[in-house]
């Protein structure tokens, strides 16, 4: 049975539907991940496997259980790392461990240990006595993290797990949730970065407008809807010309066929991508049409979330 | 079942606020000190020595010495005032800056495990400065009475009738900004005209009036009759039923109000 379960959930805040239906499951074990630009409505689905909101539609079961009449329950066996840092910076790093194994009953012996245990995973056992305060954004992300391990969860919830962190910091926590995910820990995440779900994500769902338009794998998300590889173009000129341009070399003799070439065609404000299974032979077939410079690139996740909604990820 | 599923869980969240306030508890008891001492000292020592050679301990102060009269009025008006700075900021630093609600709230505490667990906190702060304040008044000479020692504690109630609905107000709110105003319009007319530092029946009757319906007044009724030993008697049954009733409502209040901003 699957350890989370959402048919046609929805969150309604007044007139405004951040979550609009959706379905998914999250298995035993695997990272799962809610792709999406900020405002696809991934922290309120978040915010409701926390059972920290209550859905206004759909039903929805975490580990067998329905978060609006067992919410503690479910709570005790979720660990949280929210997308906002809400570490005590007034108390030690040790002590926010300390005080919120506290808050499920974990016995000070037990907790003793953990804290020690912890502390060495997150790579922050030389600062377990200095305030949080003065902290870098990474290790405070780690520390959040070491926080919500401290009951030992069977789901580890990550609200946009890296947004904020220079990329050296990103790869450290990137480095720690795969050894999580090799020890077992299930995890769900939220993220706006592509190169983060690519990373991460056994499985995910790219969200849009509170609705879920594409389920799968990295691998068969890109394969389903994209190319190979991305031809990116720029030009100093008008986009918009060289695109008409770059269409039109389908049509010329030596392309034989249009869909042979490209797939498709998307024009970005500062660039034009192709999408093609063979970009090699469509560089060479460039030269005719006037460009500053071109690069070959494998589709990513971004491509997919571009295909999918006509919109980057990133704004 | 998980241990915590049994327990009080209020016990749990309340631990939280005593490691912080062992993190600053001098400061803060040094101020429980400081401001007792130069209260009774500038207005119970230097003003009451004028008050005393002009009223002479008359009918009006009910045959006390200023400083036996206005200690014990100032024992309640300063619990109201501690309270209420304990439940504005510190609350909306919860839910808003500090976030730590938030933070309880991904754990297995409820909604009431948190608002229980500050406010038990808040109990806590007040209660311990009122005693902090009443050894003060004892070294002043401003105690009369064995009863004395209960009066922290119903200042300590007053101190809650006020703490508990300011909560639930502060819960609804976005930002800081009205409560530089609550403090100057609302409760620091409390503090000056409910009897703390002058008989209520001085003032006009309709401000007299007003006057008994406001918390502290019944606060500082109580404080004064256990604090010289005058006047106990069942009016003062009333006075106790009427901040525990306040307090109820304003823990129902803050009990929807924290729901929501909680799980919104």
């Amino acid at each position: 049975m699957s350890l989370i379960a959402a048919w046609g959930l929805t969150k309604q805040f007044g007139d405004f539907t951040a979550v609009d239906g959706i379905d998914f499951e999250v298995e035993r074990g695997e990272v799962f991940g809610f792709l999406g630009p900020n405002g696809a409505g991934k922290s309120s689905t978040m915010r409701m496997i926390g059972c920290v909101s209550d859905p206004t539609g759909g039903a929805l079961r975490i580990l067998g259980m329905d978060p609006s009449r067992e919410g503690t329950k479910i709570r005790t066996r979720l660990g949280v790392v929210p997308q906002q840092d809400n570490l005590d910076e007034e108390l030690s790093v040790a002590e926010n461990l300390y005080v919120y194994g506290r808050y499920f009953d974990l016995p000070r012996s037990l907790l003793r240990s953990r804290i020690a245990e912890l502390l060495d995973f997150v790579q922050l056992t030389e600062r377990a006595n200095d305030h949080v305060e003065p902290l870098s954004g990474g290790m405070k992300r780690r520390l959040t993290i070491a926080r919500a391990l401290i009951s030992e969860p069977e789901v580890l919830l990550l609200d946009e797990p890296t947004t904020g962190l220079d990329p050296q910091a990103r790869h450290v926590v990137w480095e720690r949730l795969w050894t999580l995910k090799r020890r077992g820990v299930t995890q769900v995440l939220t993220t706006h970065y592509m190169d983060e779900a690519e990373q991460l994500c056994d499985r995910l769902v790219v969200m849009d407008r509170g609705q879920i338009v594409a389920e799968g794998s990295p691998r068969q998300l890109i394969e389903r809807y994209s190319t190979r590889e991305v031809v990116e173009v720029r030009t100093h000129g008008q986009v918009t010309v060289m695109a008409d341009a770059l269409r039109r070399l389908g049509e010329s003799p030596e392309a034989q066929t249009r869909d042979e070439l490209y797939e498709r065609v998307e024009e970005l404000p500062d660039r034009v991508l192709l999408y093609t299974d063979q970009g090699e032979r469509l560089v060479a077939l460039l030269g005719e049409v006037e460009h500053e410079s071109v690069l070959v690139r494998r589709s990513t996740l971004e491509d997919v979330f571009l295909h999918l909604t006509g919109r980057s990820l990133v704004d | 079942m998980p241990p915590a599923a049994v327990v009080p869980r209020t016990k749990l969240a309340v631990e939280y606020w005593l490691l912080t306030y062992r993190r600053n508890w001098k400061g803060s008891l040094l101020t429980s000190f400081l401001s007792p001492i130069l209260f009774l000292a500038a207005m119970g020592l230097g003003l009451g020595s004028l008050v005393d050679a002009e009223v002479g301990s008359g009918r009006d102060l009910g045959g006390l010495d200023y400083l036996d009269f206005l200690a014990p009025g100032l024992l309640a008006g300063n619990a109201m005032m501690l309270a209420v700075n304990e439940s504005t900021y510190p609350v909306l630093g919860g839910f808003k800056w500090y976030r730590t609600y938030m933070a309880m709230a991904a754990s297995p505490l409820r909604g009431r495990d948190i608002m229980l667990g500050h406010f038990t906190y808040m109990a806590f702060r007040v209660t311990l400065a009122s005693f902090v304040f009443l050894g003060v008044m004892a070294v002043f000479g401003a105690v009369s009475s064995p009863l004395a020692v209960l009066a922290p504690i119903c200042a300590a109630l007053c101190g809650m009738a006020f703490a508990t609905p300011t909560a639930a107000f502060v819960a609804t709110r976005i930002n800081a900004d009205n409560f530089s105003t609550y403090t100057r319009f609302v409760i620091m007319p409390m503090f000056l005209f409910s009897g703390i530092f002058y008989p209520v029946s001085q003032l006009p009757i309709v401000l007299e009036q007003i006057a008994w319906l406001t918390p502290v007044w019944h606060g500082v009724r109580l404080c004064r009759a256990l604090s010289t030993g005058s006047g106990v008697n069942w009016e003062l049954a009333g006075h106790l039923a009427y901040l525990v009733a306040l307090i109820l409502i304003g823990t129902l209040l803050s009990a929807r109000t924290f729901t929501r901003r909680l799980y919104e």
